[in-house]
């Protein structure tokens, strides 16, 4: 903690500084990824199926150790502290809680024993005031009273997120908080994201296939393919770039593209 | 037919059936958190019993004095025999995990038969009453007592699950241990508290059957008879431990009656718990190890 204030106001809260992440020894799945997420923002880091966008959240929560990968190159650093090397919970404690792909609640809990447990490494006796907090965000969960595996999909990731706000961190890493939802729900989510990081000033590094909703929400955002950022930039410059509203948002140039130009921005991307 | 006997031995099959529900649900609850089949349970009964018979004997000790001290004991007990005999087991193939309890059993029956020896001692006497009657039947009051322990035992089992932070954590490793430790609780802490209370509460059942029968090396078979109960009861469902334990406790004493009146077979009492679990072995095969065929709806 004590590092965390000599950090200068424009150091990111959290650095990943060219990371390599390998599977079981052999499988290589990052190869050379830095990222930089500043004190209070939204970075999304966006990219198709299997491009490692799970993997890099893995690596920050520590959550990777579990799968049997291991961070092989570079260094993460959370508020000034080095967390590639701890394990999960102890990153937890340091402030930096991760949203899981696919919600994953307790399904045989309550909605309230879910909430009580995102406060597990908490000592205060503010827990039940909390519960209360994120009640205010999520209306509807307070409603529900049986076990949380009967809820809705969409409240289920509300329960999910709900349950990182207990642990008061300091940064949330959601991992495609719109999997699995209706553009309606997404919506909701997506509101209520922006919602948390204005009033909380908790900043979230997002993931998502969605790129149009995480684009709208995120101040800066990073693109991932086969492992390596292939494009970075802030929110206007990603929106406005062409092969951006191309392959991510849908549109782009009016003429369509031919095969020949396709092929030019994948050899264009390689060299980024 | 001797409806008296009949009657006293259902109700000493229920208090002995708590007692396998209490021994049953630290069993399920190793189980549960830890994916281990602890083949050792038994032998928690033995050193807690003998422990605490030590306490009482060698060192004089006032009983509640003792067995505080020995739920004490037992718990750096089971702590300890998880972080360093079970945790480097982790990751291991299962039945590498089950031989390694199966040596835990066979090594502490014969540490305790070294240290204490080989024949059965019984307690100094703990309650100025032998029996009490109720409702015109002898019922020892150590039963009575262990009765009200076991309901004891139950109640804070279900507490502690509904209500602690711990049981809470306890119940989220058990679900799924990636997501516990995405929410900061550490695997390894659920891991050793999961055997240290195993090991607390079996002592508890331990001592308590050691003062009705006296300690000896048949305690540890409790840990067997364990196996009906939990199967029964559907191997990770704490509840179906408790009536599983009930329902092999009166099963036996049933048994038992219907071997002395009619059959003269003998020794029912021992092999009717053990016929049950072949027959439900008989249709779930996979019931003992096959996790991925067990469904809670």
């Amino acid at each position: 903690m004590t590092q965390a204030v000599q950090l200068k106001p424009e150091s990111p809260i959290l650095s990943i500084n060219n990371i390599e992440v390998v599977y079981d020894d052999v499988i290589q799945v990052l190869r050379g990824v830095s990222i930089d997420v500043p004190q209070g923002e939204i970075v999304t880091l966006l990219g198709p199926n299997g491009a490692g966008k799970s993997t890099t959240l893995k690596a920050i929560s520590g959550l990777l150790k579990t799968e049997n990968g291991e961070v092989s190159r570079g260094d993460i650093h959370f508020m000034g502290e080095r967390i590639d090397t701890q394990n999960a919970s102890d990153v937890v404690r340091s402030g930096l809680f991760q949203v899981m792909e696919g919600r994953r609640i307790i399904e045989d809990m309550s909605v309230i024993e879910n909430l009580k447990l995102g406060a597990y490494t908490r000592h205060d006796g503010q827990v039940n005031q909390d519960i209360e907090m994120v009640f205010n965000y999520f209306p509807r969960l307070k409603e529900r009273t049986g076990l949380a595996g009967y809820l809705s999909g969409g409240e289920q990731q509300m329960l999910a997120i709900g349950r990182a706000l207990m642990a008061r961190p300091k940064m949330i890493c959601l991992d495609e908080p719109s999997m699995g939802l209706s553009p309606l729900l997404v919506k909701e989510v997506f509101g209520i994201i922006e919602k948390i990081n204005r009033e909380q000033g908790i900043t979230m590094l997002l993931v998502e296939q969605n790129a149009n909703y995480a684009l709208k929400a995120a101040n800066y955002g990073y693109i991932m393919e086969s492992g390596k950022i292939v494009l970075d930039g802030s929110k206007a410059q990603l929106l406005n770039n062409e092969d951006v509203k191309e392959f991510y948002l849908g549109g782009g140039n009016e003429t369509r593209k031919s095969f020949k130009n396709l092929k030019s921005y994948k050899r264009r991307k390689r060299w980024l | 037919m001797n409806f008296e006997l009949l009657l006293q031995l259902i109700i000493n099959g229920l208090i002995v059936g708590l007692l396998y529900g209490v021994v049953g649900m630290c069993f399920v609850l190793v189980y549960k958190s830890t994916q281990i089949v602890n083949f050792a349970q038994g032998e928690f009964l033995l050193v807690g019993a003998w422990v605490c018979w030590a306490f009482l004997t060698y060192f004089q000790l006032p009983f509640f004095l003792g067995f505080i001290l020995t739920l004490c004991f037992m718990a750096a007990f089971g702590v300890l025999l998880q972080m360093i005999v079970l945790r480097p087991m982790i990751g291991e193939p299962i039945i590498s995990v089950i031989m390694v309890t199966i040596g835990l059993s066979i090594f502490f029956q014969s540490l305790t038969k070294w240290i204490f020896g080989v024949s059965p001692q019984s307690y100094p006497q703990v309650f100025d009453t032998q029996s009490v009657a109720i409702f015109g039947l002898n019922i020892e009051f150590a039963y009575l007592m262990s009765t009200v322990i076991a309901l004891l035992i139950m109640v804070s089992f279900f507490l502690f699950f509904k209500y602690s932070k711990h049981g809470l954590a306890m119940r989220a490793t058990a679900f799924d241990q990636q997501v516990a430790q995405s929410l900061g609780i550490s695997v390894k802490q659920v891991f050793a508290m999961s055997w240290g209370i195993a090991a607390t509460v079996s002592a508890t059942a331990g001592v308590v059957i050691g003062m009705v029968n006296g300690v000896s090396d048949s305690l540890s078979s409790i840990g067997i008879k364990v196996f009906p109960a939990v199967i029964l009861g559907g191997l990770d469902s704490i509840v179906g431990a408790i009536v599983g334990g009930v329902v092999i406790g009166v099963l036996e004493n049933v048994a038992e009656f219907f071997d002395s009146q009619y059959l003269h077979i003998g020794n029912m009492y021992d092999i009717a718990p053990f016929y049950v679990l072949l027959i439900i072995l008989w249709f779930k095969p996979y019931g003992l190890f096959g996790t991925r065929d067990i469904e809670r709806i």
